[in-house]
């Protein structure tokens, strides 16, 4: 039972969150490998931390989207950056510790954590 | 609040809960859970997409997949692939939603592209049983915004400015209809929200109350604060079962929220709806016959003066106002009457929902901005007549309308150029005629609906339709003269200007303006009792060409015997006997059989 408007405006935010999925016209977007080989090396629960992480950090312009295999089984779980106007950045090896850390630098403070990207990988 | 990654929008509406969407919903949740994935994954029922053709419909985000003619049986490998493995099966998608090997975004799809979904704006996006969900698309923030911000006179002059017209079928301004019942000094208003939607073919009012129910309460209750009104009744059709039951569970989650009942917001403002259910009677839509139904008496229609604004509902001061109508009032609340503006033209601003039926190969719901031209609707936007046949006329505001030919498809649809044509904007009903439509036929088919559904209160609807549907007949038949056709243009008239109601007054509507366009058919069934599309039984005769091949399938299935020929040999029907079944036509496996 609410009494005030601003309790509606509350719950409305409140709400907005499960309906931002619904929004397709995200600017970044997040897509993680979920092929066989992305699944057996542990690509599930990099996808619940990314969710979990946007979800907590409010970054509703950031769209998580599953795909399937990217084709480079051996470096799973990978996943892949977009942002408008960027080049694709491609992770590889990544666990919940490692996308905690991509979401703070990557996503929000825009600096690609190079040393979990495929080229730094391919380097060596 | 539980986190998803992936919402699963099953299309709850009536076009896909008929075509078993219950079911598919059912089995993702089955399916979901069976693999382990229903604490990552929800599956929602949803409104209507709007594309009822490629039914029943399921879009699955992040990612917005739109799959078509969904099927129990293929909901297995979606799971399995799509949802657990992120692959999505691009062999069940919609066609047109995918650019080589990319998904397009919906509104860039074809059917979707030169829409604006206005009214339509959550059907097919929101979960209509949870409020929510509503909520986080801005519901409600207009009636706290009406009732906190702005007098009951600024919320008229915000609709009337807007220019929001009636969406029922009359396009009177909504904004001055509520200025004659708010000085009127009354114990007790009301507000009525018709949703007695009864022309044949029209269902944007159950789309909208099945996809969007929170936005027809939420625009009555500021309706109420602007009249003065607090107490609300829907007028929905019995046949209407999804539509009632989201409405009731609408109607509780806002009472429970405190969004209806009393002192909403703190204001001091009651407002409570409840809905009543119709039996489905055509002219319950009128009016003052929508007041006497609720009002427990037989649905007839009275002589206005006096307006219901002034005495209606138990005498008391009411305003009525159809679903469509209500739908784009909170918007306009919210965005202000300019945004309204923006869309569609100077007389008919804002969009309107169309319900596309008959010949077309997009059937379903489509909104556009008023103004659009025909043609963009009947082509872009339904993807033209089926299996490649001619486009011949639409027949627009049902049976009180009138048909639109192929020569006046750059007319721009709005509410006045319509009229001009001898048709009406209606409900929005819009049935698509192609060449093989016979227009008598048509014409006789929407007579035959109000003599049907005339109440008999007053002679020239109850006898005059009568009298002119048994012309029609004649026509069809084969017995029709030159004079009839005089006779049904005069009795039109007639009719048209002495009924009681709008039901008698455009019940005439489809047979003059088929005269009016088509007057050519008419002529071809009385003067040569032909029918030159072949639809008329009476007037067809079926032939036995060259190709037969003796093959006796068709005097097998004949009912009355009447063919006769040797195997091999070329038969012959007879057409004294022959009752023009057709049978022998669908029997015939080299199409030797003619219809002329």
């Amino acid at each position: 039972m609410m009494k005030t408007l601003e309790e509606l405006k509350k719950l409305r935010d409140e709400s907005k969150k499960n309906m931002e999925m619904r929004d397709t016209d995200k600017k970044t977007r997040i897509v993680v490998g979920m092929a066989t080989c992305g699944i057996s090396a542990g690509a599930r629960p990099v996808l619940q931390t990314l969710i979990e992480e946007v979800d907590e950090k409010n970054l509703s312009d950031v769209q998580i989207v599953q795909t399937g295999c990217i084709g480079i089984c051996r470096y799973e779980p990978i996943i892949e950056v977009y942002k408008p106007g960027e080049e694709k950045v491609t992770y590889i090896f990544v666990d919940s510790r490692k996308a905690k850390r991509i979401i703070d630098e990557h996503i929000i403070k825009g600096k690609v954590v190079n040393e979990y990207t495929i080229g730094s990988e391919e380097k060596r | 609040m539980a986190i998803y990654r992936a919402h699963v929008l099953v299309c709850g509406g009536t076009g896909c809960a008929s075509s078993n969407s219950a079911k598919i919903k059912e089995k993702f949740e089955e399916k979901i859970k069976e693999m382990d994935l229903h604490k990552e994954v929800q599956v929602i029922s949803t409104g209507c997409f709007g594309l009822c053709e490629e039914g029943p419909i399921v879009v699955i985000y992040p990612e917005g997949a739109f799959y078509n003619k969904m099927t129990v049986e293929k909901v297995d490998k979606i799971v399995e692939e799509h949802i657990y493995k992120g692959r999505i099966v691009k062999d069940f998608l919609y066609e047109d939603s995918l650019d080589e090997d990319l998904i397009k975004s919906l509104s860039e799809v074809g059917f979707y592209k030169k829409q604006r979904r206005v009214s339509l704006r959550n059907c097919g996006i929101i979960n209509p049983e949870d409020i929510k969900e509503y909520i986080a698309q801005d519901g409600y923030m207009a009636l706290g915004k009406a009732l906190i911000e702005m007098t009951p006179q600024e919320v008229i002059e915000t609709v009337k400015k807007s220019g929001l017209r009636g969406r029922g079928g009359g396009g009177f301004p909504t904004g001055v209809k509520w200025g004659f019942a708010a000085p009127n000094e009354a114990d007790q208003k009301y507000i009525i929200c018709n949703a007695d939607e009864g022309d044949p073919g029209a269902f944007m009012d159950r789309s909208i109350l099945e996809g969007d129910p929170h936005a027809v309460l939420e625009a009555m209750a500021i309706a109420g604060y602007a009249i003065g009104a607090t107490k609300g009744y829907v007028y929905v059709r019995a046949e209407y079962p999804i539509a009632v039951k989201r409405l009731e569970i609408a109607i509780d989650q806002a009472k429970k929220e405190g969004l209806l009942g009393k002192d909403i917001f703190g204001s001091g403002f009651d407002f409570e709806v409840e809905v009543r259910l119709g039996a489905g009677a055509f002219v319950c839509g009128e009016e003052t016959a929508l007041i006497a139904s609720i009002e427990g008496k037989r649905g007839m229609s009275r002589n206005k003066p006096p307006f219901p604004a002034n005495e209606g509902l138990w005498g008391k001061p009411t305003i009525i106002n159809n679903v469509e109508t209500l739908s784009n009032v909170p918007q306009i609340i919210n965005k202000g009457p300019e945004w309204f503006r923006g869309y569609g033209t100077d007389k008919s601003p804002g969009t309107k929902v169309f319900a596309l039926g008959g010949k077309i190969n997009n059937t379903g719901l489509v909104e556009i901005p008023m103004g659009t031209p025909l043609k963009e609707v009947i082509y872009d936007i339904g993807g033209g007549c089926p299996d490649g046949k001619e486009f011949k006329a639409v027949q627009t505001g049902g049976p009180s309308g009138g048909c639109i030919t192929k020569d006046d498809i750059d007319t721009p649809i709005d509410f006045d150029s319509l009229v001009e044509l001898g048709s009406m904007m209606g409900s929005g009903g819009m049935i698509v005629m192609d060449e093989d439509n016979c227009m008598v036929d048509v014409a006789r088919f929407f007579l035959d609906f109000t003599v049907d559904e005339s109440c008999g209160k007053c002679s020239p609807c109850r006898e005059g339709t009568k009298r002119m549907l048994e012309i029609l007949n004649r026509i069809v038949e084969g017995k029709g003269t030159l004079e009839d056709l005089d006779n049904l243009e005069e009795l039109a008239e007639n009719i048209k200007n002495t009924s009681l109601c709008g039901l008698g007054q455009t019940a005439p509507n489809p047979v003059l303006s088929t005269l009016k366009y088509f007057r050519e058919e008419y002529e071809a069934h009385v003067l040569h009792k032909k029918c030159p599309a072949g639809v008329c039984q009476a007037l067809l005769n079926y032939k036995i060409t060259e190709n037969c091949r003796g093959c006796t399938r068709c005097v097998k299935v004949c009912p009355v015997n009447a063919i006769e020929g040797k195997v091999k040999e070329i038969h012959e029907i007879d057409q004294a006997v022959c009752i023009k079944c057709g049978a022998c036509m669908e029997a015939c496996p080299f199409d030797a059989i003619i219809r002329k």
